[in-house]
């Protein structure tokens, strides 16, 4: 190896070290600052809370079991969400890609729902749909599923032309364009929207815990804030912060594994 | 010779919001069989969409084209368009997968056909393992492997560089005299036009109707790396130019 490759490698390993040290630095740095002001009651630590009480407030939830009972629970409504999610839009996708009639009279209502705010629409999803596990499902449907649509469709749109114009020049039919080209070459646009599919049916499942709600994530966090138990409310944010990574993670991982061509 | 294809009165109408726009106004060739027709003439002037209909892939407004009997059409396209999640060999079968052609005995055609032009040893590679000139040679099996009688160039070396560019065209010119094809190919370059063909249409501008038919005879023809160099070559260069009459 030469001087310079030697070189090039310990400044990369260097600036890796930096950026991580950092990192945690940064993170012990808060925690610390944040402990320090709490305990010298700096700032009030029954509205701040403090990282030993959050921490106490954890262990209490473990103890009693609970703690795995809400990461479940909403760890399981955002999985069927965005399973129902990604395969409802896909479908719905297909059929706006086939039909481009049925696009065009659609698409100003999509564009529409699509820029509503849909905790809007909360409360009547509740009468709708009863105060239970399914109106979190429709929230977190209603903040998935449109985006997802447009994802897949703008991905079906963006088939190179020329390979449209192959398959055309073969006789292909419908259904062989749709498997044999338009779904393979849209496969890296549909594995990315799935990561930022994730990200809201989380969102949207927390907006329906938070409405209609007797377990789950959010459910603690809006019952620390009724009772004014700031300590569950911090402890439900990190249990979420450290769900959402692991989660976003996970599909990344996917993401990696599937779009190598 | 015997005559493949009669097209007659060709005319084609595009309908647009502001109205009707004539892109081909009046053609009418015959091709012979074993023949390399090239079709040039000014950017824009309806010389590919000449070739999508004749491909089938456009509808003409009016006028008939007639192809011998059991004879059939096969396209090649300006760009490669091989499809990167699959490999070579699936490539080059995809058109006989898409008929439901692929046999076992056309695939040992298409097989046969990777050994003799050299792809045979990528045949598991994918495409962007390949040069720009191999994912076209590529292309060109594809399409031969459904057997076409007569097949439709449209540029198809336009998106290479210029020394692929010359390699590619000697070679697609080599395999299609080895497979006895009949060709029609549509391009911009007036070398690769005299080069390679029998025949050269000079088309008008837009609408589009045939200027002039030239008859390509080189002395000691071969190959058209070879055919460049001709002492007729810059005689017909300079026919086919002044025909185009290009005002930039």
């Amino acid at each position: 190896m030469s001087k310079e490759q030697k070189q090039f490698l310990k400044r990369y390993q260097r600036n890796k070290f930096i950026v991580l040290g950092s990192q945690i630095l940064i993170i012990i740095s808060f925690l610390l600052l944040w402990e320090y002001l709490a305990k010298y009651k700096i700032i009030n630590p029954f509205i701040f809370s403090s990282p030993s009480r959050i921490l106490e407030t954890l262990q209490t939830l473990y103890h009693s079991g609970d703690l795995f009972l809400h990461i479940f629970t909403t760890f399981y409504e955002t999985i069927l969400s965005f399973v129902l999610g990604i395969s409802l839009g896909f479908f719905i996708a297909i059929l706006l890609y086939e039909i481009p009639l049925f696009a065009k009279i659609i698409e100003p209502f999509l564009t529409m729902l699509n820029s509503l705010p849909k905790v809007a629409l909360g409360p009547i999803i509740i009468i709708w749909t009863g105060a239970n596990v399914k109106s979190i499902i429709v929230m977190a449907l209603l903040i998935n599923l449109i985006i997802s649509i447009l994802n897949f469709y703008n991905g079906f749109l963006g088939t190179d032309s020329n390979k449209l114009k192959l398959m055309k020049s073969f006789q292909a039919n419908k259904s062989q364009t749709l498997l044999k080209l338009v779904i393979p070459s849209s496969k890296n646009t549909i594995i990315s929207s799935l990561k930022l599919n994730i990200s809201m049916t989380l969102i949207g499942v927390i907006m329906g815990e938070f409405l209609v709600s007797k377990k789950g994530v959010g459910y603690l966090i809006i019952y620390g804030t009724q009772v004014f138990n700031l300590n569950l409310v911090m402890a439900g944010i990190i249990i979420l912060v450290v769900m959402s990574f692991l989660i976003y993670e996970c599909v990344a991982f996917i993401e990696k594994k599937l779009s190598t061509r | 010779m015997n005559n493949i294809l009669n097209v007659q009165n060709i005319k084609k109408i595009y309908h647009t919001l502001d109205g009707e726009i004539e892109a081909i106004s009046n053609i009418s060739f015959d091709v012979n069989e074993g023949e390399f027709i090239s079709i040039v003439g000014p950017s824009g002037c309806g010389k590919s969409t000449l070739l999508s209909i004749l491909s089938g892939l456009e509808k003409k407004s009016f006028g008939n084209i007639q192809l011998k009997d059991n004879c059939s059409i096969g396209y090649m396209l300006q760009t490669d368009s091989l499809f990167p999640w699959l490999n070579i060999l699936e490539n080059a079968m995809l058109g006989l997968k898409i008929k439901k052609q692929d046999t076992k005995e056309n695939q040992d055609y298409v097989i046969s056909l990777l050994k003799t032009y050299g792809l045979w040893e990528f045949a598991y590679k994918y495409p962007n393992e390949l040069s720009g000139g191999m994912k076209q040679r590529c292309a060109l099996i594809r399409t031969l492997a459904l057997k076409p009688d007569i097949l439709l160039l449209d540029e198809p070396f336009s998106a290479l560089d210029y020394q692929s560019r010359l390699a590619v065209s000697d070679d697609v010119f080599r395999i299609l005299k080895q497979e006895k094809k009949t060709a029609i190919m549509v391009t911009h370059d007036l070398s690769e036009a005299i080069a390679m063909s029998d025949r050269i249409i000079v088309l008008s501008k837009r609408p589009c109707v045939i200027k002039n038919v030239y008859a390509i005879a080189l002395t000691q023809a071969s190959n058209p790396i070879e055919n460049r160099k001709a002492p007729e070559f810059s005689y017909y260069y300079d026919l086919l130019w002044k025909d185009l009459d290009v005002n930039v």
